[in-house]
């Protein structure tokens, strides 16, 4: 897995894959074939692929962890750059298609509406992130800083998926939104599995010497 | 299915009709799933025929009916009507049917009778989506009696002049065409008169979100939405500005003086 991961082709395959869904989206749009409502075909479909992207930016981790698939690191920034991309889509599909870029409309609406405003601070949440995604920012901002800033998106997620529960809610339909709650315990769990190894072993370590 | 056009006030928009195919497969008919795409595909398991629509309750002749004899109860009308989507979009529809209150007068409801209630069919060997638990099945929708007496309110047996197909809730369904579409219940099995206000199956479910009402308001937003715009499935292109929600989905001189009085923020 690691020297497909490593194959010069590997970054522009998985490019190409990210950016399908948009091309699929705007193909439909343009020969108006997202049926009968493709205003909500377009905001659901970006924001579905949004959260599709950030679970898989989030899987990279616990991957590298469980399997030794350490060359998945490659890959991690485009996907969580990928996952802003749809996010940032999303928005502005519902500003355009839903609220008709009325701005004083959609800051009504964003205040309103839990569920909006839930989804609203997850995008920007993730501003500063996809702002420091560069090389150089890391240097600038020492490895541990851009570290502890870049935790942000584990708030993200749970915000991206109370956004998503909400607008589920009103029709009852859980299914999915069980799904994608599931997976994320499961690449939270398996972080704090790891965190709690590495915080155990120099504990016994350190209490061994004095055991004698 | 022949029909005459009617002449009932506001019974007949000019607006432009939606398409056969947007209103034959854009649905929600949770019973063969909840994607809107569902019930066309879904739904040729029901069998509308034979049928029977089972009247009970507060009523002098209560009874069971075969819908080819209810069927010829009154003239078949041809109206069309306006329908609103809670979830915020809206289609033309040329319904075959006619009033609701012919057969409530028909069967003479007791001075007990304040509300009717209509019960969907539930059987999951014909309707696949009841196996998921979105809901408390049988489907169960109501209106006040003053509501089903309006000569708007609609028992609805076809559209576009054909046979109502199965996905739009073959063989017999309701049409109130100022309420917002969830109120209208379809495949109905049993039509019951009670004294009681029922709890539908929507406000039993999220209580908050969907009252008994209902009615089209572009005043009383949806907690998670906005009612105040709509978009017309088929017409409004994508980047058309939506068009603005009628009080009472447009049928407010007809249909007002029912509501004189009421706090509709309350009674949402």
């Amino acid at each position: 897995m690691n020297r497909w991961l490593l194959h010069p082709a590997a970054k522009p395959v998985v490019f190409l894959l990210a950016l399908l869904p948009f091309a699929t989206l705007l193909g439909g749009a343009l020969t108006d074939s997202l049926g009968a409502n493709p205003a909500e075909a377009l905001i659901r479909g970006t924001g579905e692929w949004a959260l599709r992207c950030l679970w898989l930016t989030l899987a990279v981790t616990p991957l590298r962890l469980w399997f030794g698939w350490t060359a998945l690191l490659r890959l991690r920034r485009m996907l969580g750059l990928f996952t802003f991309f749809y996010a940032l889509l999303h928005f502005t599909a519902y500003a355009w298609l839903d609220q008709g870029f009325a701005l004083e409309a959609i800051l009504r609406d964003i205040a309103k509406r839990p569920f909006i405003l839930v989804g609203t601070a997850a995008l920007l949440a993730m501003l500063p992130l996809a702002a420091t995604s560069f090389n150089r920012a890391v240097r600038a901002m020492g490895g541990r800083r851009w570290q502890a800033l870049h935790r942000v998106v584990y708030a993200v997620a749970l915000l991206a998926l109370l956004h998503f529960l909400w607008m589920r809610a009103g029709k009852q339909l859980f299914g999915e939104v069980a799904v994608y709650g599931g997976l994320l315990a499961v690449l939270f769990g398996a972080r704090l599995h790891a965190w709690r190894q590495r915080h155990r072993a120099p504990a016994l370590h350190r209490a061994a010497p004095g055991k004698g | 299915l022949p029909a005459v056009r009617s002449s009932v006030a506001g019974a007949v928009t000019m607006e432009k009709l939606t398409t056969y195919a947007h209103v034959t497969g854009y649905n929600n008919f949770y019973e063969f799933g909840t994607d809107k795409s569902d019930p066309a595909a879904n739904a040729g398991t029901l069998k509308p025929r034979p049928w029977t629509v089972q009247i009970e309750g507060e009523v002098k002749k209560p009874g069971t009916w075969d819908i080819d004899a209810l069927m010829k109860l009154a003239p078949m009308e041809e109206r069309i009507y306006r329908l609103r989507c809670v979830e915020g979009w809206s289609m033309v529809v040329p319904w075959l049917g006619w009033s609701l209150a012919e057969l409530v007068r028909r069967v003479e409801p007791t001075g007990n009778a304040k509300f009717v209630e209509f019960v969907t069919l539930d059987d999951p060997r014909q309707m696949p989506g009841l196996r998921s638990r979105v809901l408390d099945w049988p489907y169960v929708e109501a209106l006040r009696m003053d509501e089903a007496m309006h000569p708007l309110a609609m028992l609805v047996f076809g559209v576009y002049g054909e046979i109502l197909p199965n996905q739009n809730g073959a063989p017999v369904r309701l049409m109130v065409p100022w309420k917002y579409g969830f109120k209208s219940g379809k495949s109905i099995m049993k039509i019951r008169f009670v004294e009681k206000q029922p709890t539908t199956s929507w406000q039993a479910a999220i209580p908050q979100e969907y009252g008994f009402y209902s009615n089209v308001n572009p005043k009383v937003d949806h907690p998670r939405w906005s009612q105040a715009t709509e978009r017309r499935i088929g017409e409004d292109g994508l980047f058309a500005k939506k068009r603005q929600t009628l009080m009472f989905n447009g049928y407010e001189a007809q249909v007002g003086q029912l509501y004189a009085g009421m706090d509709l923020k309350k009674f949402y």
